[in-house]
C-alpha cells in the first residue's frame, strides 16, 4: 500500500501543521475539483433513469398495495385485468423463480398475493403489479380490484412491540467492565429516556428501474440502486436465473442515502418479472407518496438508559437499552442495530458500559439504510445522558464531554471500547479544544444567558457535541471493492468500479486518484457508469466506504498497469523501473522522456496489456459477534460541532442561528466536495432532529408521505451564519487513500449539537433540564418547556 | 368587454419556438408533456408542487413586455401554457454560454446528486433584472425548491454572486415581438377526448359557461387542482379555467376598502400588501413557496373551502366581505359565512368567488400568526389571525380567527365576547382564553395534537398582547423580525 502514495505523502504519520490546502506538486488529489457532472448538473444535461429516452415498447408497471396494516385479504383482479390499456396482471403466482427479495434474509415477500390471498404485515404492502400501456392505466386499474380484508389489531409503535414481543432479530449485548456495578457505586445516578423518530430519505429522485429484456435469459436493468451487485442478486432470485445473465447498471442517483441500497431491489425485480413477462422493456416509477408508504426509513428507537457518575462528570458506568422499529421484515435491522450499539460510546471513555439492543418487529414499513446506519441514534442516546449529568450537576455539558472524551495520552486499557477495540486514533480532543477556540464557545455562552435574561418569549441555547464515527462495514466480508482499468492506445483513461454515484463525489474522487497513477491531467480519465458486467460482486456503496475502497481498487488497477508501463520504459531507456516517474503527462524513464500518450501507443505495439482489474480488501479489521469483540472498523472518523439555536416558549417553535464545524476527513482527496457532504449532513442530520416527523395514526397508516406533510429542511432553514472548516491538523493515521478519511455520514452526527442546542434554550426557559425528544418540532418543545413527556 | 373569438389548439412558445396541441388529454401536466419531448431538464421530484425539481418559467403579457413567473410544471395543466412563453432549463443557455447563475451554481459546488439543480437554476433564473437577491430574498425565492445533499449553502452563495451579471445580461431571452405575438393568441376552448378546458378572456363568458355548466370544476391556480389529477387521477368533463380572466386580476383601494380580484395571484397580492400590512405581509411570504404563489389565487385559496388555506383566517379577521359572481348577478356575504362545514361552502350552482373586499381599518389592526413544523412552505398546523380595537387600552371589538382549529375557518366568538370590555393585557387574555375550548374542538393529525393546538391558540393571543403593548420585546423567530435575536 505504501506504494501507491506520492512520495511526499509516505512518510507523513503525524498532523501537518500547515492547512489542508491543495499543492499543485500533488497533482489532481487533494484539490477541489467540481464535480464531474457539475455542469451537467446546471444545464439539465445530466441523464438520470427516467431521463433515457423509453423505447417505444415500454410498458409501464404500477405496485398495488396493501391499506391496511395487518391482517389477511382475497384479492378478484378481473376488473384489473380487463381494464383499458392493462396487459398483464402480476402476483406472486407469476414468479418462476423465488417470489422474495429480502437482502439478507429471505423474509420479504416480493408479490403477497399468492393464489388469490395474502398476508397483510404492514399498510404499503406490494400485493400485485399491473402492467400497462401507460402509467396511468396501471394505476387507474388497480383500482379496479375487489378486496376483501380480514384486518386485525397491528402492532405499531414500539410500545405496541414491546408488549407483543415478536422480534425480527433476537437481542444483543455489547458489554465492557460491570456496568450496573459501576452505576451502583456511582456517587450520583440517574436514570432516563429518550425517543428518537425516523426519517424519510427523500432523496430527490424516488426509487426508478428499467428493465429490458434480451436473448435466452438475458436481463438489462437500469436501477437506481446504491448496490448493483445485490440488485442483480435478487433480479436473478426473482426470474429464477443465473447472476450472468442480469447486468445492473448505474450510471448516477438523484440521491441515496441508504435509501437505495436495499429498497430498489423491489421496484427492480418487479421491472424484469414485467419485463419477462411480456418481452417488452418495463419501467417501475412509484409516485412519491406510494414511493413513502412502500419503502423504508430510518429506525425510530427508545433508549432506555441508566448511568453513574461523580462529582466531576466522570461517566463511572453506563447502562443502555436500545429500542429499535424495524418494522414487518429483517431487511437490514441487524447491521443497523449493531451499528447504534457501537456508536452507544459516542467519542467518549466509560469504564463499564452495558447496551442491549431489541430488534422489534412491527406492522410498519421495513426500517432499513439511512446515513450513519444506526449510529446516529446510538450516538444521541449518550449525548442525552451527557446532558442530563451535565444538569444535574450544575455544569455546562462540554465540560463533562471534555472529561469523558478518549484521549491519546490514556493508557490503551482505557481507551477501549465497549466493544473491546482500542482507540488507536484518538484525536477528538483536539479537535474539540480547536473548535472551542474557533467558535468562541465560553464568550458566546455567556453572552447567551445574558441575552436571555432580558429575553422572556425567545430563548437562546448553545451546544457542542463531538463524533466518532467507526468506518468499515461491520460484517467484515463486505469489505471488498474492485476495479477494472482501460488505457486506450490514444492514451486515454477508462476507469470503471463499484461505487455508486448518487451526488457524493465518489466518481470524481476516484478520477483524481487514477489521474494521478498515471500522473495524468484528469480530463484524460474518464468515468464510466457502474455497472456488474464490468466489476462483479461489489459491495454496496455505503458506510462511508465508497472512496475508501473503489479508490484503492482502482489504483490496484493502476498499478498493474503501470508497472507493466514502467518495465517497458525503464527497459527502453535502460534505467530499473523504480526510476520510472509518471508526471504532468509525461513518463521519465532516467534522462529519456515519453509524453504518455506516446508511450501507450508504443506500448500497445510492443503487445502489453493495457487493461487490467483491481481489488482492495480492507486490512486490519476483524470481530467475533460471538464474543461482542474485535477490531471492526479500520480507523474513526472524527468532527464536532457548535450549534446555536432560538426557540419561541409560547409555540415551541425554534431556529438554528448558527453553526460552527470542525471535521476530520484526513488528508483530503477534494476539499470541495467534502465541505460539501460535510454541509449537506449537517442540515440533513439538522432536519432529522428537528422538523422530520414521520406520523403514523393508530391504524398503521403513514401519514406524512409527501413533502407536503413531511418537512425536510428549505434554505431558511440552513443556520445563516455557518462556519465550516476541514481540521487542518487531520491525517488517517492508516494507509488509505492518501490518507485521506471516509466523510459520506460522520458530518450528519454534528447535527446533534442542534438538538443539544435546543435542549439548552428549553432550559435557560424552564430552569431544568428538558426531556426533549426527537425531532424537536414544536409541539415536543412545547411539552419539554410545560415538562410534560 | 369585448369577447374574443375562441380557439380549440393550445398554443405557446417553448423556448422560442411556437407549438400548437390539438390532441392531448387536457389533464396531461406541462411535465409531462416536456419529458416525453425530450425536454428531461425538469424533473418529477413529488407531483405535488412540494419539491420545485419541475421549476419552469412561464412568462405572459404584462403591458409593459413580459413578466416571468416560476411555476411547478408537474401541477400545471397543460392547457394553462396556452398563450404563455415557456422556458425551461434547455432553454436558457444562450449560443452555448451558460447563464452566470449556471456558471455560479458549477464554479461553488452547488450540486451534488443534481437531481433539484434544474430546478433551483429555473427558480433564480426567474428572478427579474434588478429584483433583490440579499440572503433573505433568494431564502424566499428558493422556500419552494428542496435540495437533499448540499445543505443550500453554495446554492446561497451562487444565487448573490451571480445576481449582478445576470442583472446585466438583463432579459436573455427577450423578444420583442413574443409579447404582441402572445398578446394575439386568442382565448381558448380546448376540446379533447370528449373533454373541455375552457378560458374565457370575459367575466360574462366565464359566467355563462359556468351557468350552463354548473357542475365544471373551476381552475384558478390549480395548485390544488393539480394534485387531484397527479394524486387522484381526476379526469372531469370540463374544466372552466379564471387564467385569461384579467378583470378578475386587480388589486385596488376603493374607499375604505381594499378590493382584490378572485383570480389575482398569490404572489401579486403577497407584494401588494406587503408594505401596509407587514403582518400579512409576513403571513404571506410563507404561504407556499414562491412557485405556489406565483400560480395559486386569492380566490381559489378561498373557494377550497380548506380549514388550513392561509388568507380565509386573515381576511375574516379583517372583516371581509366575499362576493359570489354569478350570470343574473353578484352576491354578498361576510367571508365567513360562505365556509358552512368542513368540504362545505355556500356556493350555489352557477357560482363563482368573484371577489373579496376587505375594510381597510381591519387590515391596519390585523395581526397574524403562523404556526407550523417548517417556517418556509409548509402547511399550517395552527393559524391565528386578530383584529382588535383598542380604546385606551380596553378592547371595544375583537375579530379572532383561526385556521388549523377546526373544520372550517373560524372565529373564536367567545372568546372575542370575554375580551371584549376588558383590558388588553396578559391577565384578561389568559382569563378570555379559557372560552377557545368552547370555540374550538380541534382534531389531532399529523400536523399537531388538539391539546398543542388549543395551547398555541391561547398563547399566540399572549403573543399578541405583548407585541402590541410591549413592542421591544423579541417575539418571532421567522422573517424580518428574526434579525432582533441575538442582536
Amino acid at each position: 500500500m505504501e506504494d501507491y502514495l506520492p512520495p511526499a505523502e509516505a512518510g507523513r504519520l503525524r498532523p501537518d501543521p500547515a492547512p489542508a490546502t491543495p499543492h499543485p506538486a500533488h497533482g489532481e488529489t487533494h484539490r477541489p475539483h467540481k464535480h464531474d457532472s457539475g455542469d451537467k448538473h446546471v444545464s439539465g444535461r445530466a441523464i438520470y433513469a427516467d431521463d433515457i429516452a423509453e423505447p417505444a415498447a415500454l410498458v409501464h408497471v404500477y405496485i398495488a398495495y396493501a391499506r391496511f396494516a395487518k391482517g389477511r385479504l382475497a384479492a378478484d383482479l378481473d376488473k384489473v385485468a380487463a381494464a383499458p390499456g392493462v396487459i398483464k396482471v402480476l402476483t406472486g403466482d407469476d414468479v418462476r423463480g423465488e417470489n422474495d427479495v429480502g437482502p439478507v434474509k429471505h423474509d420479504e415477500i416480493m408479490l403477497a398475493l399468492e393464489g388469490g390471498i395474502a398476508a397483510v404485515a404492514y399498510h404499503g404492502q406490494p400485493l400485485f403489479a399491473v402492467v400497462a400501456e401507460t402509467r396511468r392505466s396501471a394505476r387507474l386499474a388497480a383500482e379496479c380490484a375487489v378486496i376483501e380484508a380480514v384486518e386485525e389489531t397491528p402492532v405499531i409503535t414500539i410500545e405496541d412491540a414491546i408488549a407483543a414481543g415478536d422480534a425480527v432479530d433476537a437481542p444483543y449485548r455489547m458489554a465492557r467492565g460491570d456496568a450496573a456495578a459501576a452505576i451502583a457505586a456511582a456517587p450520583h445516578r440517574l436514570a432516563g429516556r429518550i425517543e428518537i423518530g425516523g426519517q424519510e430519505h427523500f432523496s430527490l429522485e424516488g426509487q426508478i428501474a428499467i428493465a429490458t429484456p434480451g436473448e435466452d435469459d438475458d436481463m438489462h436493468v437500469v436501477s437506481s440502486t446504491q448496490h448493483p451487485s445485490e440488485t442483480q442478486e435478487v433480479v436473478a432470485r426473482v426470474l429464477g436465473v443465473p447472476a450472468h445473465a442480469v447486468t445492473v447498471e448505474a450510471r448516477r442517483l438523484g440521491g441515496g442515502f441508504g435509501g437505495k441500497e436495499t429498497q430498489g431491489n423491489l421496484m427492480a425485480a418487479i421491472a424484469a418479472l414485467a419485463a419477462r413477462a411480456t418481452g417488452r422493456p418495463a419501467k417501475v416509477r412509484p409516485d412519491r407518496d406510494d414511493d413513502f408508504i412502500i419503502t423504508g426509513k430510518r429506525h425510530d428507537f427508545r433508549i432506555d438508559y441508566e448511568v453513574g457518575f461523580d462529582a466531576a462528570g466522570h461517566l463511572l458506568g453506563v447502562s443502555f437499552i436500545q429500542h429499535a422499529r424495524c418494522g414487518w421484515s429483517l431487511d437490514l435491522s441487524r447491521a443497523i442495530c449493531d451499528r447504534a450499539m457501537f456508536h452507544a460510546d459516542n467519542a467518549y471513555a466509560i469504564p463499564a458500559l452495558d447496551v442491549v439492543s431489541h430488534r422489534w418487529r412491527t406492522n410498519t414499513c421495513s426500517n432499513t439504510a439511512f446515513r450513519g446506519f444506526g449510529g446516529p441514534q446510538g450516538m444521541v442516546g449518550i449525548e442525552r445522558v451527557i446532558e442530563h449529568v451535565a444538569h444535574t450537576l450544575g455544569l455546562d455539558p462540554l465540560a463533562v464531554r471534555r472529561a469523558n472524551l478518549y484521549r491519546a495520552s490514556m493508557p490503551a486499557s482505557v481507551r477501549t471500547t465497549h466493544y473491546h477495540m482500542e482507540v488507536e486514533d484518538a484525536v477528538i480532543d483536539e479537535i474539540v479544544d480547536d473548535l472551542v477556540r474557533t467558535s468562541d464557545y465560553e464568550a458566546r455562552r455567556a453572552a447567551i444567558a445574558e441575552w436571555n435574561t432580558a429575553s422572556p418569549i425567545i430563548k437562546r441555547g448553545i451546544a457542542l457535541t463531538p463524533v466518532k464515527f467507526g468506518i468499515s462495514f461491520t460484517t467484515t466480508f463486505l469489505n471488498q471493492a474492485g476495479a477494472l482499468v482501460h488505457v486506450y492506445k490514444d492514451g486515454s483513461v477508462m476507469i470503471n468500479h463499484g461505487g455508486i454515484e448518487m451526488g457524493q463525489g465518489v466518481y470524481i474522487k476516484v478520477a483524481q486518484v487514477a489521474a494521478d497513477a498515471f500522473g495524468l491531467p484528469l480530463e484524460r480519465v474518464k468515468i464510466t457508469a457502474t455497472r456488474t458486467d464490468k466489476v462483479p460482486n461489489t459491495s454496496a456503496t455505503a458506510a462511508s466506504s465508497g472512496a475508501d475502497m473503489n479508490a484503492m481498487a482502482t489504483l490496484d488497477a493502476c498499478a498493474t498497469i503501470r508497472a507493466r508501463l514502467a518495465a517497458f520504459a525503464a527497459e527502453r531507456a535502460g534505467v530499473a523501473a523504480e526510476d520510472v516517474v509518471f508526471a504532468g503527462g509525461w513518463v521519465d524513464a532516467g534522462a529519456t522522456r515519453t509524453d504518455f500518450d506516446a508511450l501507450v501507443h508504443e506500448a500497445y505495439l510492443a503487445r502489453i496489456g493495457l487493461s487490467a482489474t483491481g481489488f482492495y480488501a480492507t486490512p486490519r479489521i476483524h470481530w467475533d459477534r460471538e464474543s461482542a469483540s474485535g477490531r471492526p472498523f479500520y480507523y474513526f472518523a472524527y468532527g464536532a460541532a457548535v450549534s446555536e439555536a432560538a426557540i419561541d416558549t409560547l409555540t415551541g417553535e425554534s431556529r438554528i442561528l448558527r453553526a460552527d464545524i470542525l471535521h476530520d476527513v484526513g488528508r483530503s482527496l477534494n476539499p470541495a466536495v467534502d465541505l460539501g457532504q460535510i454541509e449537506g449532513g449537517f442540515v440533513q442530520g439538522m432536519g432529522w432532529l428537528t422538523t422530520e416527523e414521520l406520523w403514523w395514526d393508530r391504524t398503521g397508516r403513514l401519514a406524512t408521505h409527501a413533502p407536503s406533510t413531511y418537512k425536510i429542511p428549505t434554505a431558511a432553514d440552513r443556520p445563516r451564519d455557518m462556519r465550516i472548516a476541514i481540521w487542518p491538523k487531520g491525517v488517517n493515521r492508516e494507509l488509505t487513500v492518501r490518507r485521506s478519511k471516509a466523510v459520506g455520514e460522520p458530518p450528519l452526527m454534528l447535527a446533534i449539537s442542534a438538538h443539544q442546542a435546543i435542549g439548552a434554550a428549553i432550559a435557560a426557559a424552564s430552569g431544568g433540564f428538558a426531556h426533549l425528544d426527537a425531532p424537536a418540532t414544536p409541539e415536543r418543545i412545547l411539552d419539554a418547556l410545560s415538562g410534560a413527556r | 368587454m369585448r369577447e374574443s373569438p375562441s380557439t380549440e389548439t393550445i398554443t405557446f412558445f417553448l423556448n422560442g419556438e411556437r407549438v400548437d396541441i390539438a390532441d392531448m388529454p387536457p389533464t396531461t401536466t406541462l411535465l409531462e408533456w416536456l419529458r416525453a419531448r425530450g425536454l428531461t431538464g425538469a424533473k418529477e421530484g413529488c407531483a405535488e408542487g412540494d419539491c420545485g425539481a419541475c421549476t419552469v418559467a412561464v412568462r405572459r403579457p404584462d403591458g409593459a413586455g413580459l413578466a416571468t413567473r416560476a411555476v411547478n410544471a408537474c401541477i400545471m395543466a397543460l392547457p394553462m401554457a396556452h398563450g404563455a412563453d415557456i422556458v425551461t432549463i434547455e432553454g436558457i443557455a444562450a449560443d452555448g454560454a451558460p447563464h452566470p447563475i449556471q456558471r455560479e451554481m458549477a464554479d461553488r459546488h452547488a450540486s451534488q446528486c443534481g437531481f433539484c439543480t434544474p430546478g433551483i437554476v429555473m427558480a433564480l433564473w426567474s428572478r427579474e433584472a434588478g429584483a433583490p437577491a440579499d440572503r433573505q430574498a433568494v431564502e424566499d425565492r428558493l422556500a419552494g425548491n428542496l435540495c437533499r445533499c448540499t445543505g443550500y449553502g453554495p446554492i446561497l452563495e451562487a444565487a448573490e454572486a451571480s445576481a449582478a451579471a445576470a442583472d446585466a445580461l438583463g432579459d436573455p431571452v427577450a423578444d420583442a415581438a413574443r409579447a404582441d405575438a402572445l398578446a394575439a393568441i386568442p382565448p381558448l376552448d380546448y376540446r379533447a377526448d370528449d373533454r373541455r378546458f375552457l378560458a374565457p378572456d370575459t367575466e360574462a363568458a366565464f359566467a355563462d359557461a359556468l351557468a350552463d355548466a354548473p357542475d365544471a370544476t373551476i381552475l384558478s391556480g390549480a395548485t390544488d387542482f393539480g394534485l387531484w389529477i397527479t394524486k387522484r387521477l381526476f379526469d372531469p368533463p370540463m374544466i372552466l379555467s379564471t387564467a385569461r380572466l384579467d378583470a378578475l386580476k386587480t388589486i385596488e383601494r376603493e374607499g375604505d376598502q381594499l378590493v382584490v380580484g378572485a383570480a389575482l395571484p398569490l404572489a401579486a397580492f403577497a407584494a401588494a400588501v406587503l408594505a401596509p400590512w407587514p403582518q400579512l405581509g409576513e403571513m404571506m411570504r410563507r404561504f407556499g413557496g414562491m412557485q405556489v404563489r406565483n400560480a395559486g389565487t386569492v380566490g381559489g385559496n378561498i373557494a377550497n373551502g380548506s380549514p388550513i388555506g392561509d388568507l380565509p383566517p386573515a381576511l375574516i379577521a379583517a372583516g371581509a366581505t366575499l362576493e359570489l359572481g354569478h350570470r343574473d348577478g353578484p352576491r354578498r356575504l361576510p367571508l365567513e359565512e360562505y365556509f358552512i362545514a368542513y368540504g362545505q361552502q355556500d356556493r350555489q350552482p352557477g357560482e363563482y368567488v368573484r371577489r373579496v373586499l376587505i375594510p381597510l381599518a381591519g387590515l391596519d389592526r390585523l395581526s397574524c400568526h403562523k404556526v407550523s413544523k417548517r417556517f418556509d412552505s409548509d402547511i399550517t398546523a395552527i393559524l391565528g389571525c386578530f383584529a382588535l380595537t383598542l380604546e385606551v387600552g380596553v378592547v371595544a371589538e375583537a375579530r379572532l380567527a383561526f385556521g388549523g382549529m377546526a373544520g372550517t375557518p373560524k372565529r373564536a366568538l367567545a372568546t372575542e365576547a370575554a375580551l371584549v370590555g376588558k383590558i388588553y393585557d396578559r391577565e384578561s387574555v389568559a382569563s378570555a382564553a379559557s372560552a377557545l375550548a368552547e370555540d374550538f374542538q380541534p382534531m389531532s393529525d399529523q400536523r399537531a395534537s388538539a391539546a398543542y393546538r388549543l395551547a398555541v391558540a391561547k398563547n399566540l393571543l399572549m403573543r399578541d398582547v405583548v407585541e402590541r403593548t410591549a413592542p421591544e420585546t423579541v417575539t418571532r423567530l421567522a422573517g424580518r423580525a428574526a434579525e432582533r435575536i441575538g442582536a
